[in-house]
């Protein structure tokens, strides 16, 4: 960062209400937070928090349904509770700007890119359409957008996640504000793309002296971006420090609590090379119409053993699992299951193969229906592969709901709607174990969750691994998650598979130089690990980080 | 002075119709059961005042013998009689009692309506479900049928239809539910397309599910909300429908009583100056208006707890 300036933003004494039903409940409890020219600052906690909340009214914003009740909010010495709203819209996207999680969901789809980002300068009048456009390529190109000169010129469909979200960025950068406001920005991304976007964000930012707040849940990424970091739980401060004393020292609890989540590592199993494998994938090639999705696709999955599957989006890790549930039958090869070939439709299969097969998805809002309740959601694999009726059901839904550590009389008659994200997720594991399967697919099933929520889950899962002899496919594109909880890892890529092995094999060189590249994506809590590892590949030619490190 | 008049009248009447319905809100909050009476707090009074007029509307459809006071086709007195002591809203066309007619026709004209709807739902939503979750040429082949089936404008096709198998209470009741089942039919293959790509339903076809569990434990739980809504608006259509066809003389055939024949029997009257022709389509324009309240407040809670 390049000098600081005085004071931009003061906020004290925040207080901002949400309404529940007919009543109104405090979701920030009083923060005060300061900021000045040019200093980053990372808010910090796990969803329900605040951290958004806050980062909105910074711009004198509430979301429909909440309210700001209480506080002072100075932006360079504009009171932005007691402004008009036509000043706080004077000063939004002009001196404040905002960059969503979702770009995909943020822009407008039926407008190209460079027509968006005009729209901003023209509208507060500090440039005309023309400037504006010309002033977009540059921006596009300091953001390392491919084709800057072009790319503008196209719908949001058109360009990839990572690229969006860098165009959101350069948007919000048009009128070269004082703030912005950074709400999850790569949350959605591979480690791969969110390395690009870090480090684009990082360079504009510190290019235009911009101050910025950066919200998170990735403490390795605030670690990066911020130079000081504020901890929220429930809506209170727990602690803020400058980056280098709260990662070195944190003085609170809580704090440590987030940073041992990474710390979670289960016994590896010991290999069981001489049986036969629960579940193989022999040489399957498959895909949509006539495109190969997948192309020559092998690995076995042993009993006890937890085989995880890595890769970016698009790499098929989500369409093999297709393909052994029988969702997609392949064009070539087969899935056997203990040996015995599977039918490669699910409707060519018998009841006890399907029971033996389960799945837990990645987002449990969708993947239980909302309109039934935990009882005959956990219920009805049980009724329908053991036969369980009236009295004995409900023991077995106790005992599954006891065996997720969900209190059974408190949970049995709930709803969906009426659940956590991770109690939701606890359910979804509870319905692939009523039917009693050998074998699981995860399919990203920590990603839409909170670190300690997520670390409750891979424990859980690890538990009853060892309870019930499964075999588990992990698919994911957290290396943390693989360090933590994978036997095996299949690394996959356009939809082959480029290399696979033990854990322990695959996280010592050499790799593979894509093994190298996800590897080496993964963000570290260390400060200066972004700068670090962009000059090592900065040497190491083309940013492909080659293999030798 | 006329002017003002009317708005003080109309503003009173609307005065009066909140009350009531912000009482009778009260007091089914009061009687029903917690779980249904605190969904019932949520109505607006308009809402309240809906459901008192259709509760009322019910009432005197099942208690016609009890309220009326001559017999359905009766003939009492002279024709076109004016509103008396003995014959409250006076006579019709046959020397018939205007109020009785009244009354009974509630029970025909609802009920008939109500079957009609209820069929053309059960068609409409089972095949529609159906369409979206088997896809494929099934789907293709109901879905184009349906176009062809709604390309043809609906009065003209029923009045076409009845004129082809004859007119009857049965056939009309057919012909009707088949031409509404089409709407519904789209309706809700819309809404089930958006369902069958769930996680859930993956799961449960993963599961092994037959097709009628997929339908009625997954997918018509989520649908409900706008199946509701739309309902309403569609025993609304369908109840105009009856009484344009009656007023067509292809409908409920006399002498039973039935609100859109009334019109047209006592239709001369209106030449006179006389409001009675117009009860019975009051009669129909409240009912109309209040289960569309009804159906307002409840897309507005279904999309609200969508959110």
């Amino acid at each position: 960062m390049s000098e600081k300036g005085g004071r931009l933003l003061e906020i004290r004494g925040l207080w901002i209400e949400g309404q529940a039903d007919e009543d109104w409940v405090p979701i920030v409890k009083g923060v005060d937070l300061t900021l000045d020219r040019g200093e980053v600052l990372g808010l910090i906690g796990e969803s329900g928090a605040g951290k958004s909340t806050i980062g909105l009214a910074a711009m004198g914003y509430a979301r429909d349904g909440c309210r700001i009740s209480g506080g002072e909010i100075l932006f360079d010495g504009i009171d932005l509770r007691a402004a008009s709203e036509a000043t706080r819209r004077s000063l939004r996207g002009r001196r404040i700007a905002y960059v969503a999680q979702s770009a995909a969901a943020s822009f407008n789809p039926a407008h190209r890119l460079i027509a968006q980002y005009a729209e901003g300068p023209v509208r507060h009048g500090v440039m005309s359409a023309a400037e504006a456009e010309s002033d977009a390529v540059d921006l596009y190109a300091r953001m390392r957008l491919p084709d800057p000169e072009s790319i503008g010129f196209r719908y949001p469909h058109q360009v990839s996640g990572g690229q969006l979200q860098r165009a959101m960025t350069a948007m919000a950068m048009a009128c070269r504000p004082d703030l912005i406001i950074f709400d999850e920005p790569t949350t959605a991304l591979d480690v791969t793309t969110q390395i690009e976007v870090l480090s684009a964000i990082r360079d504009i930012v510190d290019r235009f002296d911009t101050a910025a707040i950066y919200i998170t849940h990735d403490l390795a990424v605030v670690a990066q971006m911020a130079d000081r970091i504020k901890v929220l739980l429930r809506g209170e401060e727990v602690e803020e420090a400058d980056t280098r004393t709260m990662l070195a020292t944190p003085s609170e609890d809580y704090t440590r609590s987030l940073w041992a989540v990474r710390s979670f590592a289960r016994a590896e199993q010991p290999p069981a090379r001489d049986a036969t494998a629960v579940l193989s994938v022999e040489g399957v090639t498959a895909g949509y119409d006539r495109l190969d999705v997948l192309r020559d696709v092998s690995f076995d999955i042993h009993a006890r053993r937890t085989v995880a599957v890595v890769g970016e989006s698009g790499s098929g890790k989500s369409t093999t699992a297709r393909v052994i549930t029988g969702l997609l039958p392949p064009r070539m090869g087969e899935v056997r299951f203990e040996g015995t070939p599977l039918p490669p439709g699910y409707r060519g299969r018998s009841r006890d193969q399907l029971r033996q097969i389960q799945m837990i998805y990645q987002m449990a809002d969708t993947a239980l229906n909302p309109k039934l309740r935990i009882r005959d959601l956990i219920g009805r694999p049980a009724q329908m592969y053991l036969g369980l009726r009236g009295k004995r059901l409900e023991e077995r839904v106790r005992d599954l709901l006891s065996l997720i550590e969900l209190e059974p009389d408190a949970h049995i008659d709930r709803l969906p709607s009426e659940l956590s994200g991770g109690q939701k997720q606890r359910i979804g594991i509870a319905r692939a174990l009523a039917a009693e399967p050998r074998f699981i697919i995860c399919d990203e099933v920590t990603s839409a969750l909170d670190q300690l929520v997520a670390e409750g889950i891979l424990r859980l899962l690890d538990k009853l691994q060892g309870e019930f002899d499964l075999a588990y496919m992990f698919i994911t594109h957290d290396l943390a998650t693989v360090r933590a909880i994978a036997d095996e890892v299949v690394v996959m890529k356009e939809g082959r598979v480029v290399e696979q092995g033990p854990k322990a094999d695959m996280f010592q060189p050499p790799h593979h130089p894509y093994t190298e590249l996800l590897l080496s994506s993964v963000p570290e809590m260390d400060p200066d690990w972004l700068t670090d590892l962009l000059e090592r590949r900065e040497a190491g030619g083309a940013g492909a980080g080659a293999a030798g490190t | 002075m006329g002017f003002l008049t009317g708005v003080v009248i109309l503003a009173v009447v609307v005065a009066v119709a909140l009350a009531a319905g912000w009482l009778f809100r009260a007091m089914m909050v009061a009687i029903l059961p917690a779980g249904a009476g605190r969904t019932l707090r949520t109505a607006p009074p308009a809402a309240g005042f809906g459901m008192l007029v259709i509760l009322l509307y019910i009432l005197v459809a099942l208690f016609a013998p009890l309220i009326a006071p001559f017999g359905e086709r009766e003939i009492v007195g002279p024709e076109f009689l004016p509103w008396g002591d003995t014959h409250l809203l006076g006579t019709d066309n046959l020397g018939r009692d205007m109020l009785s007619r009244l009354v009974y026709a509630a029970r025909n004209t609802i009920g008939i309506a109500f079957v009609t709807t209820a069929l053309a739902f059960l068609i409409g939503s089972v095949l529609g479900i159906l369409a979206a979750l088997t896809g494929g040429w099934l789907d293709q082949l109901l879905a184009r049928a349906v176009d062809v089936l709604m390309a043809i404008p609906a009065l003209i096709f029923a009045l076409l239809l009845l004129t082809i198998v004859g007119t009857s209470i049965v056939n009309m009741i057919l012909v009707i539910a088949l031409i509404d089942s089409t709407r519904v039919f789209r309706l809700a293959r819309a809404v089930s397309m958006n369902i069958v790509v769930m996680d859930y339903m993956e799961a449960a076809r993963l599961r092994g599910e037959g097709t009628w569990h997929l339908i009625v434990r997954e997918i018509l739980p989520n649908a409900m909300a706008p199946l509701v809504a739309e309902f309403g608006l569609r025993f609304c259509f369908v109840f105009l429908t009856i009484s344009a066809l009656s007023f067509l003389g292809l409908g409920i055939q006399p002498p039973t009583a039935d609100w859109g024949a009334m019109v047209r029997d006592t239709a001369t009257l209106i030449s006179f100056g006389d409001v009675t022709p117009l009860l019975p389509a009051g009669a129909i324009a409240l009912l109309t208006v209040s289960v569309n309240f009804v159906v307002d407040w409840q897309l507005h809670r279904a999309s609200g707890l969508k959110e």
